[in-house]
This record gives structure tokens, C-alpha cells and sequence, in this order.
């Protein structure tokens, strides 16, 4: 990352990414405050849905995708230290899903396409919106691309070296996008355009659900592998120590990026076109997927415990308090750490087959993910931008105590939006409603929890203003002389010097991949050709 | 220590020799063994309990033709509502359109097999009723049954779940759950209008 075009790239993404974050938090503390019902002159079903679809693809698309493909260029060129293959391409990636992103956002803020960001055909929004999220996905694509063409590059250059964790993890994650969007794309591609521009009459709902499906898991492993990534390859350097085990984390990203994909049939459990025996198969791996997440939090403990050790610590859980507990990276890891185990408490929860009947579509669910991926995920994407922010503007954080107070308080607002989220659905408040108006006694329950989610989330509000301010004002900052700071990789107690094929590539895996695809979604895509089904006409909302 | 695929007929074994050829320390060798027994454990619990106690969500992959739900025989609208067929079971069909469910009311028994068959006659919806399983996603162009029993009676919100327009939220309906003793089955089209 030595050179100023590069930066500017990866700045580029990055900022496109944290503008559609600060404003997607604007919107989410609006949202709680119209859904408590607490301010009247607030309350409008069709602002609120155009919010919720604002926000949704604000968070879960543009920030995520923007965030990825800057964070994969860094890595890129500083793991693999050459500079970025092809970047007039690059450039050309970044302009497509950025138009995409323009596009899609008109038909949004204008209440022309509320039909939140997992789309809910038959309804159906302005063409624009799913032309626009198709150019962000293509844009996302030709990243991928690079990504695939510096792996290989690298390889040949030096041939029977184990390529570096930190490039070998986010060729992994590029792999894992291009399986994952094509579920979508077929989707969007095959049924949504072609319904919303009028050129055919009728879609099946249930394919497109199924299709939705094929992408709506692994999607979020797409999300979460650039925080696991900084959990292997920066965090043990940043506290001081060494990485457990290089080789456990190989495997812990091959196990994520193959066993993601075949399993989303689990957002299905409740749905009416697929057998049970589908949703059985796809339930049982989504518990498999539990082990490369539980094995990196043995691995990111044991190499926190190194470092504390190594500082000075003592006993069982001394080593905890020599933590440096000041820097960025290794307080964020630590609150993505407690976030990630009760995140992942309620995700055993949703993923098992049966019981999730009882939190399905309840306020239980929006409350899981904004812990998982609010919580743990960004708050580590936070700390990778106060990592980069130095290397990439050649000025230091203008304040550290600023960050730490950051963090924290993005940690508290998690706390106090996600808690009582998670009870409202045990109560049985639905997701996805704008108001409270049913008769009934069980709705005066959820009133408290309702206030204790406006108080969350003007904290996250305060908070993200925070990290857009301390990021902006650090870059902004006159300074005297640049600073030459450089990124700065974890080595392994064990240092790695060769690896199996299977450790440092990814052509068995693909096989593995479409194996695993054919098997869980071959027959039932195809049975929709099979058996006689009846199209929906599009509807309006 | 590269070890390129052997030229052993058999790719499996292959693949185990380079899986020993690594190293992975004692204890993360035992977190994985703990890991892999939980893991089995909530597994085989799941599919114990699919298996051998039914224990499964809805997903019953039948068709029908959601834009003549009126011209069908079964959802026709004097047909909705809570019915016992010739075997004594108790099936209750409902439409879900927006925004309300139809029939706007029913009264089943406490402590009884019953079987719900929902379709919707426009857009995606989602039913549940709070704190029970009685829940599942309605699809247009498919039947969605859910059997289940409610413990206790009472007056139980039936509520959508799913986001199927801007009035989504005006979407709900009640139940009322009645001691078994006190239920009587409707009469044979006693279902038209409100039974209050």
C-alpha cells in the first residue's frame, strides 16, 4: 500500500461505505422511535417501509460490499506486497456498483420500492431498484475477480509457498461471493426485472423464495469473514502475542466458505413449497457451520491468552487484565467476542428446525442479526478502518481516547437495542410492522422494551456519528509530516513453510462446493418445473 | 512437507494423509472433539425428535391456484372455517388476504389435534399466534398446514408475520381457545358470518 493511487481506491470505497452507514443509523433510530408509537406526529406506514428498505440495503449491501472490496484490496496488496492487478478495472468495479447504488436509492427514497431488502415477490418495486442492486453485485464481481487473478498470480510466482492467511481468507471470501450472489441473480435476473418491467405476467413466489435462499446464508458469511479475518491476522499481533494455529485457521475458513452455501434452507423451515426432509438435511449444516466459528473463538481466546501471558499476566484469567485494552483492535475483539456468544446463543436457537417456530418472523429475529452483524461484524469493521486509517491517509488517529470511547459505546447501544429486541419476540411482537395496533392485552407488555430500543439505538446513532467523525476529522487534520505506518500481520507460534494443496487452494474445494449445491438445491429448484404450480401476478403495497 | 496428491487409487485416503500431515495442537485437537459432540448433540436431539415424535415445521408442498381460491371447492367461502371431516379430525381452512384472515373469527377446543390449512389469496404472508407453534409462512400458489394443539384456553391474537404491503400491521385477527367439554362442532355452513 505504498502507492497514493491504491489509497485512494481503498479510501474510495471505504467512504461510500461509512456515508451509506451513518445514514442507514439515522434511519434505524427513526425507525424505533415511529414503531413505538411514543411520538404521533411521527407515525406513517409508507415513510417508515421506505426507511426499513432504505436501511436494509444501505447496512446489509452497500456498506458490507463497499467495506469488503476496499478491505480485500488492502490485504491484497500489502499481504501478497505487490500493488493491485489491473486497477482501471478496479476503478470500473467501483463506478458500477457505485451507479447501482444511486440508481437503486432514487426508487427507495422515494417510497417506489418498499418492498424491503429481501425483495418479497409477488410484491413488486420500481425496475430501477433491482437493476441498480444488480450493478452492485456486478461491480462486486469484477473485485472478486481481481481478487482471483492476484491469488493465482501470486501462486505462480512462487510456486509451493503457502500463500499469506490474510490473502488466502479473502480469495475464500471472493470464492464464497460468486456461489452466493448467483442464487439472487438468477432470481432477479430471471423473475423480478422481467415481472416489474412488464415483460412476463406471473412469477412462482416459492421459486423465487427458494432462490432467495440459495443466497441468503452465505451472504452473511460474506459479511462476517473480513472480521474473522482481522480476529486471525490482526488481533494477535495488535495485543502483543502470537496466532495459536495458521493451519486451524485455513481450515476454519474453507469449512465456512464451503459449508455457507449449501444450507439456507433454514430461512425456509416455515414455508409450504419444500419438503421437510430438504429442510432437515439443510438444518443439520447449518449446526456443521457452528464448528469453524467455534473454533475460532478457540483459537482468537488462545492467542489473546498468548499475549496476555507474554505481558505479564498470570493465573487462570490474569492474563485478561494485561490485555491491552486500549488499542482499537484488541478492545474490539473483545466486545465482538461477548456480542459473538450471545448472537450465537440465539443463532442455535433459530437454526434449530423445530423450535424456531416459536421466534420465526418475530421481533427475536431482527434482534439476532443486529447483535451478529451490528454487533460483532462491524464493530471489527470499525476496528479495521482505525487500523487502516493511518497507512491509508499518512495521518495518525487524531485521538485514541476518541476511538476507545467509540467502541465502547457502540458495545452499550448494542446492549440496550438488541436485549429487549430479543424479548419482544419471546413476548410475540411480529418483525417488520410500523406500528402497534392490535387490540390485545399483550401488546401493553412490550411498551417498556419498546423505550429501552429508542435509547439503543440513539446511542449507536451517537456512536456511528462518532466513528464517521473520527475518521473524517483524522484525515482532515493538518499535519507537519506524514506518517509511515505500515500494516502489520500476526505470525503463527508454529510457523507455517509448506501446506497440502488443500490448505493453499481452492480448486478441490469448488468441486467440493458444487457437489454439496447439486445435492442440496438441485431437486428442489427442480421440482418447481416438475410439478404443477400457479404464478402470482405482481402486486403494489 | 508439500505433499502432492498420492497416486493411490483411492482419493479419500489421499485426502486423510494430507489432513494428518498437519499439525494441530493437543488442546485445539480436544476443543474440537467438544465441539463436534455438542454439535452432534443438538443434531441428534432434532433429528430424534423429526424422526421418531413428527416433530417437523410445515411443509406440506401442495399447489393451488391462489388467484381462484374462490372458484376452488375446498376454499370456497362457505367452506372456510373450522370443519370435522368424516374421520372426527378437525381441519380449519383460512384465507389470508390483506389485511385480515378469513374467517375474522373461530372458536376451536383446548387440548385437540388440529389441522390448519391456510392459503393466501394475494401476496406473502406469515400467521402466528404468539407463544404457541401455530406458525407458518403463507405463500401464494401453495397450502400451508400446521398441526398443532393449544394446552389452554383463552383469547389468543392470531398475527401476521410477514411485511405484505403498507397496512401490514392492520393484519390480525383473534381465537378463541375453549375447554375441550365446552366446544361443539359447527354445523355444516354455520360458518357464514360471525358466530358470536
Amino acid at each position: 500500500m505504498n502507492d497514493t493511487v491504491s489509497r485512494k481506491l481503498v479510501l474510495s470505497h471505504f467512504w461510500v461505505a461509512f456515508v451509506a452507514f451513518i445514514l442507514a443509523c439515522l434511519m434505524g433510530e427513526y425507525q424505533v422511535l415511529e414503531r413505538s408509537g411514543f411520538v404521533p406526529a411521527l407515525e406513517s406506514a409508507s415513510v417508515y417501509f421506505a426507511s426499513v428498505s432504505t436501511h436494509g440495503v444501505l447496512m446489509a449491501f452497500v456498506l458490507t460490499t463497499f467495506f469488503i472490496m476496499g478491505f480485500g484490496y488492502t490485504i491484497a496488496s500489502t499481504s501478497l506486497k505487490q500493488p493491485i492487478w489491473n486497477q482501471p478495472l478496479a476503478w470500473g468495479g467501483f463506478w458500477l456498483a457505485f451507479v447501482g447504488v444511486v440508481l437503486a436509492a432514487l426508487p427507495l427514497l422515494t417510497g417506489k420500492a418498499s418492498v424491503l431488502y429481501t425483495f418479497y415477490p409477488p410484491i413488486v418495486g420500481h425496475a430501477a431498484f433491482y437493476i441498480g442492486a444488480t450493478l452492485l453485485v456486478v461491480g462486486s464481481w469484477v473485485w472478486c475477480v481481481i481478487m482471483l487473478v492476484m491469488f493465482s498470480q501470486w501462486k505462480k510466482n512462487n510456486p509451493g509457498e503457502p500463500v499469506p492467511l490474510a490473502m488466502f481468507a479473502t480469495t475464500a471470501n471472493a470464492i464464497l461471493w460468486l456461489w452466493t450472489s448467483a442464487g439472487v441473480a438468477v432470481e432477479v435476473l430471471f423473475q423480478l426485472i422481467p415481472l416489474s418491467l412488464g415483460w412476463i405476467d406471473t412469477i412462482d413466489p416459492g421459486l423465487a423464495r427458494t432462490l432467495f435462499a440459495w443466497t441468503l446464508h452465505p451472504i452473511v458469511y460474506f459479511w462476517l469473514i473480513p472480521t474473522y479475518i482481522a480476529f486471525y491476522v490482526f488481533v494477535p499481533k495488535q495485543a502483543g502475542g502470537f496466532l495459536f494455529s495458521e493451519e486451524m485457521a485455513r481450515i476454519a475458513f474453507i469449512v465456512l466458505a464451503v459449508f455457507a452455501l449449501p444450507i439456507g434452507f433454514h430461512h425456509l423451515y416455515m414455508d409450504p413449497e419444500q419438503e421437510k426432509g430438504w429442510k432437515l438435511l439443510h438444518g443439520i449444516g447449518t449446526f456443521v457451520v457452528a464448528l469453524p466459528t467455534l473454533v475460532t473463538g478457540f483459537t482468537v481466546i488462545a492467542s489473546l491468552e498468548i499475549a496476555g501471558r507474554l505481558r505479564g499476566g498470570k493465573g487462570l484469567f490474569g492474563w485478561i487484565l494485561t490485555l491491552p485494552w486500549t488499542n482499537p483492535m484488541v478492545l474490539s475483539v473483545i466486545l465482538a467476542l461477548l456480542m459473538l456468544i450471545f448472537g450465537g446463543f440465539g443463532g442455535i436457537v433459530n437454526a434449530s428446525y423445530a423450535m424456531n417456530a416459536m421466534v420465526h418472523n418475530t421481533a427475536w429475529v431482527p434482534g439476532h442479526f443486529h447483535l451478529i452483524f451490528g454487533g460483532t461484524t462491524i464493530i471489527m469493521y470499525f476496528a479495521v478502518a482505525y487500523y487502516f486509517w493511518p497507512v491509508l491517509t499518512g495521518k495518525p488517529l487524531f485521538c485514541n481516547t476518541m476511538v476507545l470511547v467509540q467502541l465502547w459505546s457502540w458495545f452499550v447501544g448494542m446492549v440496550f437495542l438488541t436485549t429487549p429486541w430479543h424479548v419482544l419476540g419471546l413476548l410475540g411482537q411480529p418483525r417488520r410492522i410500523s406500528t402497534v395496533v392490535y387490540n390485545n392485552l399483550l401488546t401493553l407488555s412490550w411498551k417498556p422494551y419498546e423505550l429501552a430500543m429508542i435509547l439503543g439505538g440513539l446511542i449507536l446513532l451517537i456512536s456511528g456519528g462518532l466513528f464517521v467523525y473520527n475518521l473524517a476529522k483524522s484525515q482532515l487534520q493538518p499535519v507537519s509530516e506524514t506518517v509511515e505506518q505500515t500494516i502489520e500481520y500476526a505470525q503463527p507460534i508454529h510457523p507455517v513453510t509448506s501446506l497440502p494443496n488443500y490448505l493453499n487452494g481452492f480448486t478441490f474445494w469448488n468441486q467440493v462446493i458444487a457437489a454439496l449445491m447439486a445435492i442440496s438445491f438441485g431437486l428442489p429448484i427442480l421440482q418447481f418445473f416438475f410439478m404443477k404450480t400457479f404464478g402470482s401476478s405482481g402486486w403494489g403495497y | 512437507m508439500q505433499t502432492e496428491p498420492s497416486k493411490s487409487t483411492n482419493p479419500i485416503r489421499a485426502l486423510c494423509d494430507q489432513f494428518n500431515a498437519i499439525h494441530i495442537d493437543h488442546l485445539e485437537r480436544r476443543w474440537i472433539s467438544i465441539s463436534l459432540l455438542v454439535i452432534g448433540l443438538f443434531v441428534g436431539i432434532i433429528t430424534i425428535d423429526a424422526f421418531f415424535h413428527g416433530v417437523n415445521p410445515p411443509s406440506k408442498v401442495e399447489t393451488i391456484d391462489s388467484a381462484s381460491l374462490h372458484l376452488s371447492e375446498e376454499f370456497a367461502e362457505d367452506n372456510l372455517g373450522v370443519s370435522v371431516n368424516q374421520n372426527g379430525e378437525i381441519i380449519i381452512r383460512m384465507v389470508a388476504g390483506r389485511y385480515s384472515f378469513f374467517p375474522k373469527h373461530i372458536d376451536v377446543p383446548a387440548e385437540t389435534q388440529l389441522t390448519f390449512r391456510w392459503v393466501s389469496m394475494d401476496v406473502l404472508h406469515g400467521v402466528h399466534i404468539p407463544m404457541t407453534n401455530m406458525s407458518t409462512m403463507i405463500v401464494p400458489g401453495y397450502v400451508a398446514e400446521v398441526s398443532t394443539q393449544f394446552p389452554s384456553p383463552g383469547e389468543y391474537p392470531l398475527l401476521c408475520n410477514e411485511y405484505c404491503g403498507l397496512g401490514h400491521n392492520h393484519m390480525w385477527s383473534n381465537i378463541s381457545v375453549i375447554a375441550k367439554e365446552d366446544w361443539k362442532a359447527p354445523v355444516k355452513s354455520s360458518i357464514k358470518g360471525d358466530q358470536q
